[in-house]
């Protein structure tokens, strides 16, 4: 078995690090892009995306009850992922509905991005009350259908590997879906007229005024869109692990740390930050020892766990990168501030 | 009789401050109006007083015989009058072709022949479509920044100082560029701190000094009036 260390030693990697970032990260990515998108267009931090994606998710999980209740499930697939339009099409509304109320004083007033801030900070905790009122503050899981694509036992069974690699359904779903979502962004951002104008806007306020694009219509097309985004986001990351409107707030700082990584501002600089922070967040909270082990010569074996820092700072990682890069290069690997 | 594109009796500016005192411009489709002055004078005021960023105190504008004063810039815009800003007046992060895109954004047509019209008038445009206009040699810039305008298909084009910054040849270059525009029958009105060359390209010129016409004639006469060489054109 000796020759099979390295691949042992590969899989084990996989199945700990690589696989639960890549679909950690494709759940920060599409967080960060909502983000990322009111940053650009609205010009303030929203604080209350996390909470936003609480709603979202609280709301697809309503409709997989009334789904499930109805006999209407997605067979291998989750349910969810049925309930997941008419939750976007929900939070879309409250998003308008939340601009029509509250945002749109404040830009009448032509308030500074502070005050915008703030104001969502409000929008935060009243979404935040809102939801834990309605679903309560429980940990729920909604998930339903096939749970595993690959399992350890027949992954080992399969390949005679003393490893097993596991990858769940909703890891795939995670993966499928995000790269769906981001595709439509981006086919929408580039190629059409409403998505260009939307960048103009973005990019020179007056000079789109001038140009006949009706800001009310931009701000409502963002809207709906960071609506969407944070549905797909909250739903995703919920069927992946657990919903618990409180964990959803704790996101906050990896969403924000990705968006700036990669640039605030930039939607490929949001999606690329996505993964910085899940990979950086994962990579060096995991504990080592096993994959030395496979690695190393027996008397070199370590003693020690080989873990950078415990779980319980997975938090501190993304803000300590979120310092490293507004130290070094505030606008984030890609040139943020437009999309 | 007014002109094409008129305003007149115009007061008002920032504030409670007044820029403008009773001063008017007037051009007509086919021809150049030029609006020189010293700093401070109210020029580029004026200019966007008659596209209506500045709530006047009092003054008309008037379009084809139609009083727009009372209307937004947005409804000059979809009205025919199209505006060049000074600075910031691209979208810089948008390839050539889509801030040319933006320009049409109120057209619902087929606008590749109007696309097409302006890479002819700027062949540089053509060859840098693909590219962000952010990237480009000042002058270019001021090409995208004059086609996005004529976009709209304009009967009326206003120029904040389209050559400020930009070198002696690009500058004898663009306007080249804006008679020929005008041969199309747009009425143009320009705004400029090379008052002799602009002067020179001028079918009328104005002179404004404290936010009024002080001197008002002909391109050539006001390059030969020996008043306004004195004061303004350096002798």
């Amino acid at each position: 078995m000796e020759n099979f260390d390295i691949l042992n030693a590969l899989i084990l990697l996989a199945n700990f690090v690589i696989v639960p970032a890549i679909s950690y990260g494709s759940q920060l990515a599409i967080a960060a892009l909502g983000i990322t998108i009111v940053y650009a267009v609205l010009r303030f931090s929203n604080f209350a995306h996390g909470d936003l994606m609480s709603f979202g998710t609280m709301t697809a999980i309503l409709f997989t009850w009334l789904f499930q209740n109805l006999g209407i499930t997605g067979g291998v697939l989750p349910t969810a992922l049925i309930a997941l339009p008419f939750a976007i099409i929900v939070t879309a509304l409250l998003c308008l509905l939340i601009d029509k109320s509250v945002y749109r004083f404040y830009r009448k007033q032509k308030s500074h991005a502070v005050v915008f801030m703030i104001v969502s900070v409000g929008v935060m905790f009243i979404l935040n009350a809102t939801v834990r009122f309605i679903i309560g503050p429980n940990d729920r899981t909604f998930f339903d259908g096939e749970k595993f694509l690959i399992r350890a036992l027949d992954f080992k069974a399969s390949t005679g590997l003393e490893e097993g690699l596991t990858i769940k359904s909703t890891q795939l779903i995670t993966v499928i879906v995000a790269i769906i979502t981001m595709l439509l962004l981006f086919y929408f951002l580039q190629k059409t007229k409403m998505g260009k104008a939307m960048r103009a806007y973005s990019n020179n306020e007056d000079l789109a005024l001038l140009s006949g694009i009706n800001p009310d219509r931009v701000v409502m097309i963002t809207w709906i869109i960071v609506g969407a985004l944070g549905t797909i986001a909250g739903v995703l990351y919920g069927l992946d692990k657990s919903f618990k409107p409180f964990t959803y707030f704790q996101l906050l700082l990896p969403m924000f740390a990705a968006a700036i990584v990669g640039g605030i501002g930039n939607p490929i600089g949001a999606v690329v930050g996505g993964y910085i922070i899940a990979f950086s967040e994962i990579m060096l909270t995991y504990a080592y020892k096993k994959f030395f082990i496979y690695l190393l010569p027996e008397h070199l074996e370590p003693s020690g766990l080989m873990q950078f820092l415990s779980t319980d700072y997975k938090f501190a990682i993304s803000f300590i990168i979120l310092v490293i890069v507004l130290i070094i290069r505030p606008t984030g690997v890609f040139r943020g501030k437009t999309i | 009789m007014n002109k094409y594109f008129s305003s007149s009796n115009m007061t008002g500016g920032y504030g409670g401050v007044d820029i403008l005192n009773d001063c008017g411009i007037e051009v007509n489709q086919g021809e150049i109006s030029v609006v020189v002055g010293p700093n401070g004078a109210g020029k580029s005021t004026a200019m966007k007083a008659m596209l209506g960023m500045i709530t006047l105190k009092s003054g008309d504008v008037i379009l084809n015989g139609k009083d727009i004063s009372g209307l937004t810039p947005e409804d000059r815009v979809a009205q025919g009058i199209a505006f060049v800003p000074q600075t910031m007046n691209i979208f810089s992060e948008l390839t050539v072709k889509e801030n040319l895109e933006m320009g049409a954004f109120l057209r619902n047509d087929n606008i590749n022949k109007t696309i097409e019209d302006i890479y002819k008038l700027f062949p540089i445009l053509k060859d840098k479509k693909n590219q962000l206009a952010g990237e480009l040699s000042g002058g270019q810039r001021q090409q995208v920044a004059v086609g996005r305008a004529l976009m709209t298909k304009p009967s009326v084009l206003m120029l904040d100082e389209p050559t400020a910054g930009v070198s002696p040849i690009v500058m004898d270059e663009l306007f080249d560029r804006i008679i020929e525009i005008k041969n199309t029958g747009v009425a143009i009105i320009i705004v400029e701190q090379n008052a002799k060359q602009a002067l020179s390209i001028a079918d009328f010129g104005y002179v404004l000094v404290g936010g009024k016409n002080k001197f008002t004639g002909k391109g050539s006469e006001l390059l030969n009036n020996p008043e306004v060489r004195k004061a303004f054109l350096g002798g």
